[in-house]
């Protein structure tokens, strides 16, 4: 158990340093810097732009060698520092960070949790039913192989503009403050809906072939087939069908979050929802050297902290790599 | 359940962060889309990139300025004038306090300069033309100058927001750019409100002085919604969640009538104009250094055809000087007649061939006047589709009479930095062109004398050398406007700029401004050219107060 930990978390220990790292570097390789194209449109006084543009590149520290930027930048960075944002100066990164990452956990959270179970239940059916599998497998393959934003225009023109149901961008009503009440409350949840709706639909197709076929391989294997031939219910194959099917889910699961979480920036783009995607297309945009480091610092924890959840659930589910651990130990 | 959960947590978050419970009605609030790109973090008016509605709603200016009837519009000032050549007096209205009750004097306005004196501010640059701000009276100022640019004096005016000197006297000289100033003490209709990550909410100060001399807002609140795409601006227009957007939605003349929306002419052209789109030539690299060259490469392009094909009409072709809106009062007529151009691919070749273009390897394509082989990329920010597809028409223009253009589209910071350090054939740009109260901006953008550096940042980025353009340009700034001296100034300008053509002056780009009236009349339009349609960084004192003043609820 503990050897299991401490192997995984040097892995992602590892893994950290070099996508920070990564993260550090790509933006400044980009050419033009971000003072510049942030006077872009400075229109005033001539000799006003330098003034400027000296302030920051002083304040921001831009004047130093990138090598003491980037130990700065560690430094910092333990000390849970991110920095002020070159674009929404004087804002501190982290300060822009918490206020959005609330609208990333509200949809992203429930949408892969969900569309997981939901997924998995019905490609288990589909995998015994055939003529439930009839009719859903066009249905899954046509939601699997929808892009994100591509979906998210379909679900924003059918449920917004032509049926009105939904409000079509934005987090709650341009009336309204967030508060406790139930006119919040339901104005956030109509909001809410769409970009979650296509979150969770995108997704599940995926899991549901997936388990198809996994309930179809096992319970063509051996151990089912003896199973059969000692008289054991359909239903009882079929739940051992699907706890052995569900290992592969899981794995699958961490494999995709990166690709579900930046499907989840490219629809909250769409439907003008700000969470960190919209922040972050915005500061790659302004090339905001500290804003970009944060968010993606944040969507690199993201993933690093589900995998390592879907890892110990991994553990728990599977005994065969709980032993094999123990064993050895 | 799950979502259950999350969804508390959102709210016990947001209700933490200290939002307020408040509802605002419907029919008090004004929902705009197409000012600000982020969401609020600054409201200090010494900071350019603050907030933008900051100035005109909080933080108001001695003039406002209305680019469309090209009239300047005493606002904290009751008048203002000349009393000599190098003395601008200032009576401030009576009225006049701030927010929080002090009221605002000429120790304000003096206040406000001095500062700049006395720190690295963005406009300290004044102090170089300025020598001394008087305080006469608690309502009378003088402005006194060493070597007055009168032309850049009247866009100042209405640009620079004076600060109540009780508050930022407190600060010290090293935190005047740094301070947020989240609760911001001005003197304006407008307080900052409770915004979120996606909205800037701004709350109407009901105590505002000028209830009685202009007249009072109408909205209680102003909502600025950020809005990443066009299509989520029209989606909302339609849901009748935003009243009056001001992003480029393509489509516009096609589908307003079937939806109920306006624009400010009925019409083509529909928009106002807000900017001049500018082909700029890189004169460092040959053959744009030959201004045959230039002049065959203006003929060859039909503006008509961008403002058709791109725009749908909703702009107009730009006239040959580059001029539009109250510049024309100083556009020449004759000198346009005379020097201008117009789309004629046939004089466009004639131009080349007698100068040597020709084809000399018979590949299809024109060739240095000594036998080499040119080409040239056209570029312009990935992303920015209007005027992508312009320079895919302007590079078939130019493929048509022989010269091998094709468009590129860099990133934009990839493009700014290579506008900046020449590094580019040709690009289409407009940061220096917006509207303003003098066509001196316009002249000291295209034709800026800053050129002999690494980065050229205030213009003329195709580093066009002309002496003489650059003194006139200066002379312009230091001559009285509107006098026979200046205009005579004004059509030199413009001739040199046509004769020697260093960048091409093509369309005009629209103030986009589409407006419906499920909840608000009376906004601005060709019938009713009150204030003006615009909820952009700058323009709030160019119009856009008169509009909130001058709108009308329908319920």
């Amino acid at each position: 158990m503990v050897r299991y930990l401490s192997k995984k978390i040097t892995i992602y220990l590892v893994t950290f340093v070099v996508a920070v790292t990564l993260n550090w570097v790509i933006p400044r390789l980009v050419p033009g810097d971000p003072i510049t194209s942030l006077l872009a449109r400075f229109s005033g006084l001539e000799g006003g732009r330098e003034i400027l543009q000296s302030y920051f590149v002083q304040t921001f520290g831009l004047n130093q060698s990138l090598w003491s930027q980037y130990l700065g930048f560690w430094r910092s960075l333990f000390m849970g520092d991110l920095g002020l944002s070159i674009t929404r100066f004087p804002a501190p990164v982290m300060d822009i960070i918490k206020n959005a990452i609330v609208y990333d956990f509200v949809i992203l959270l429930p949408s892969i949790v969900l569309s997981w179970i939901v997924g998995n239940k019905f490609g288990a059916v589909s995998g015994v039913n055939k003529k439930a599998d009839n009719l859903m497998m066009p249905v899954f393959y046509f939601l699997t192989s929808s892009p994100y934003f591509w979906f998210a225009l379909v679900v924003s023109y059918i449920f917004g503009i032509v049926l009105g149901i939904f409000p079509i961008s934005h987090a709650y009503s341009a009336t309204l403050s967030p508060g406790w009440n139930w006119t919040f409350l339901s104005d956030f949840l109509m909001h809410w809906f769409m970009p979650f709706i296509t979150m969770f639909l995108v997704q599940l197709g995926g899991w549901a072939i997936g388990m198809r076929n996994m309930i179809i391989y096992e319970t063509n294997t051996n151990y089912s087939k003896y199973m059969e031939s000692l008289g054991a219910s359909k239903k009882l194959i079929r739940n051992y069908g699907f706890r052995n099917g569900v290992l592969p889910q899981v794995t699958g699961l961490a494999v995709s979050l990166g690709t579900i979480i930046s499907g989840g920036v490219l629809t909250q783009v769409v439907f003008a929802y700000p969470g960190l995607g919209y922040t972050m297309v915005q500061a790659i945009k302004q090339s905001d050297y500290f804003l970009i480091q944060g968010c993606f610092l944040f969507l690199i924890m993201m993933v690093l902290a589900a995998n390592f959840i879907v890892d110990i659930v991994y553990m728990m589910i599977d005994p065969r790599v709980r032993h094999s651990y123990s064993e050895e130990a | 359940m799950k979502n259950r959960i999350a969804l508390m947590l959102v709210v016990v978050l947001l209700v933490s962060s200290g939002a307020s419970v408040l509802a605002a009605e419907r029919h008090e609030t004004l929902i705009v889309g197409g000012g600000p790109w982020n969401p609020a973090t600054n409201w200090n008016p010494l900071y350019p990139q603050r907030t933008s509605a900051t100035i005109g709603l909080v933080y108001e200016t001695l003039f406002g300025y209305n680019p469309e009837t090209n009239v300047y519009k005493p606002w904290l000032a009751e008048n203002g004038e000349w009393i000599s050549d190098t003395v601008y007096q200032v009576d401030l209205r009576t009225e006049a306090y701030w927010s929080d009750g002090e009221a605002l004097t000429a120790a304000d306005v003096v206040f406000t300069y001095e500062l700049a004196r006395d720190n690295q501010l963005p406009y300290t640059p004044i102090w170089r033309q300025l020598e001394e701000v008087k305080e006469i009276s608690t309502t009378r100022v003088q402005f006194v100058f060493s070597d007055p640019s009168y032309q850049e004096w009247q866009i100042e005016l209405y640009t620079r927001p004076i600060i109540p000197q009780h508050i930022w006297s407190q600060i010290a000289g090293d935190q005047l750019l740094v301070v947020a100033n989240d609760n911001p003490v001005g003197s304006g209709p407008y307080k900052a409100g409770v915004g979120g990550s996606d909205r800037i909410v701004w709350d109407r100060d009901d105590n505002w002085w000028a209830n009685d001399v202009f007249g009072q807002p109408q909205p209680k609140q102003v909502v600025e919604m950020i809005i990443p795409e066009n299509n989520v601006a029209l989606g909302m227009m339609m849901q009748r969640t935003l009243d009056l957007s001001n992003y480029f939605i393509p489509g516009i003349p096609a589908i307003k009538n079937a939806f109920g929306l306006s624009t400010w002419f009925d019409d083509a052209p529909h928009m106002l104009q807000a900017n001049t789109a500018v082909l700029y030539l890189n004169n460092q690299r040959a053959p744009m250094d030959d201004v045959t060259f230039r002049h065959a490469l203006a003929y060859a392009v039909n503006p008509e055809i961008i403002a058709e094909r791109v725009f749908e009409y909703m702009v107009p072709a730009s006239d040959p000087t580059g001029l539009f809106g109250g510049w024309m009062a100083y556009h020449d007529p004759d000198v346009a007649q005379e020097y201008g151009f117009g789309y004629n691919p046939e004089f466009a070749q004639q131009l080349l061939d007698e100068a040597g273009y020709i084809d000399a390897d018979g590949d299809g394509w024109r060739d240095l006047p000594d036998g080499k082989a040119m080409s040239f990329d056209i570029i312009v920010p990935a992303g920015w589709t209007d005027w992508m597809e312009s320079i895919r028409i302007i590079a078939d223009n130019f493929r048509a009479i022989g010269i091998n253009a094709s468009p590129a589209f860099p990133d934009q910071s990839v493009y700014e930095n290579r506008m900046y350090t020449g590094d580019f054939d040709m690009l289409i740009n407009n940061y220096g062109a917006n509207v303003s109260g003098s066509p001196f901006t316009y002249w000291n953008w295209i034709a800026n004398h800053n050129i002999h550096r690494e980065q050229v940042t205030e213009g003329n980025f195709g580093r066009y050398d002309n002496q003489e353009l650059f003194d006139l340009i200066v002379e312009f700034n230091k001559v009285l406007p509107m006098t026979a001296e200046s205009l005579a100034i004004a059509s030199q300008i413009q001739r040199i700029l046509l004769e020697d053509m260093p960048a091409i002056p093509f369309w005009q780009n629209g103030m986009w401004s589409t407006t419906q009236s499920e909840w608000w009349t009376n906004w601005p339009s060709e019938h009713s050219p009150v204030g003006y349609p615009s909820t952009w960084g700058g323009y709030w004192q160019m119009g856009g107060v008169d509009m909130l003043i001058n709108l009308r609820s329908t319920k």
